[in-house]
């Protein structure tokens, strides 16, 4: 019914968010430079043995990792304060941001759950421990952002999707502050260590490269959120589009005298 | 360099995921923005010199 009525070549895209994807594209290949190049692995000597410890190449994983970590959360408070300014507005704007934010921060979830599970098999000897609070927690907001998800997807009036997942958003997001400072709280149940950049424990190249990777990881996160917002922007109103063509029809066949068109036999 | 294998998979898994969600977005929204009327699209580009 709904008809090919824009330019074929139309896309999400803006003269802003193509400068931001260059942007990105380079900055990605900035950091990977910096992350396997003049970066030093981490090699330690044990004050009593001599023997050389630390998590030696493996360091270079974090570069990704925590950055991933840190904008993740972003990604999920931004989909809590929207989710608040939709009970607050109700309006589409806010419940768009909110999904979209939603959808680019589980993407960040699952790849920190997955960076963390390849970077813990050589250093922690192991690629999951049950028993870690943060990882337990990490995995319960995936998992709840991941209902989240499947609940927009499977409620099919827009404004019962947008009213659920708001307050969905809203309790998930209660898990954030647990999966961040879990590390201080249960400091004996976690595999982590506290976190050195608080404590200024890594200097130089390395802070360079892990600051570097923020803000990388931050464009990254910056062009997802514009178009997948686009995106959602554009569901919205190619269903009202579609809804509103639906009526005209229907009663321009009713002016037209045909009533089976009107109630959609014969269609 | 230690690890290799791990690195790779590492930042190759990321870095593939990444793209490949940026990439469906924005297919996603090519195909969207061919159904809804230009005067409904917000923010969208075209080749004919929108902004």
């Amino acid at each position: 019914m709904t008809q090919a009525i824009a330019s074929p070549d139309v896309s999400t895209g803006s003269r802003g968010s193509r400068v931001l994807g260059v942007a990105t594209l380079l900055g990605l290949a900035t950091l990977l430079l910096f992350a396997f190049g003049p970066t030093e692995p981490d090699i330690r000597l044990h004050p009593t043995t001599g023997e050389e410890i630390g998590q030696f190449d493996a360091v270079r994983l974090l570069y990704l990792h925590v950055p991933l970590a840190v904008l993740m959360y972003v990604a999920f408070v931004l989909c809590a304060v929207a989710s608040a300014g939709y009970l607050i507005r109700r309006t589409p704007w806010f419940d768009t941001m909110a999904h979209a934010a939603a959808e680019v921060g589980t993407v960040f979830c699952g790849l920190v759950l997955v960076t963390g599970s390849i970077w813990g098999r050589p250093v922690w000897n192991t690629w999951w421990e049950w028993g870690d609070v943060r990882l337990m927690t990490t995995l319960v907001l995936f998992l709840m952002f991941t209902g989240y998800l499947a609940l927009r997807r499977a409620t099919v009036d827009p404004r019962t999707a947008a009213l659920r997942g708001a307050i969905v958003a809203l309790v998930a997001v209660l898990d954030l502050p647990l999966v961040n400072r879990s590390v201080e709280w249960w400091e004996n149940r976690t595999l982590h260590q506290k976190s050195t950049l608080e404590e200024l424990k890594i200097q130089d190249l390395t802070l360079f490269t892990l600051m570097l990777g923020f803000l990388v990881f931050g464009l990254v996160l910056t062009w997802l959120l514009l178009h997948r917002f686009r995106v959602g922007w554009l569901e919205r109103e190619d269903a009202e589009h579609g809804i509103a063509s639906a009526i005209a029809e229907r009663r321009a066949a009713i002016d037209e005298g045909d009533v089976d068109a009107a109630v959609g036999e014969g269609t | 360099m230690t690890h290799l294998g791990y690195l790779i998979a590492g930042w190759g898994i990321a870095l593939g995921t990444l793209s490949l969600f940026a990439v469906a977005t924005v297919r996603r929204g090519r195909d969207l923005a061919r159904r809804v009327p230009a005067d409904r699209s917000r923010w969208l580009t075209s080749s004919d010199g929108g902004g």
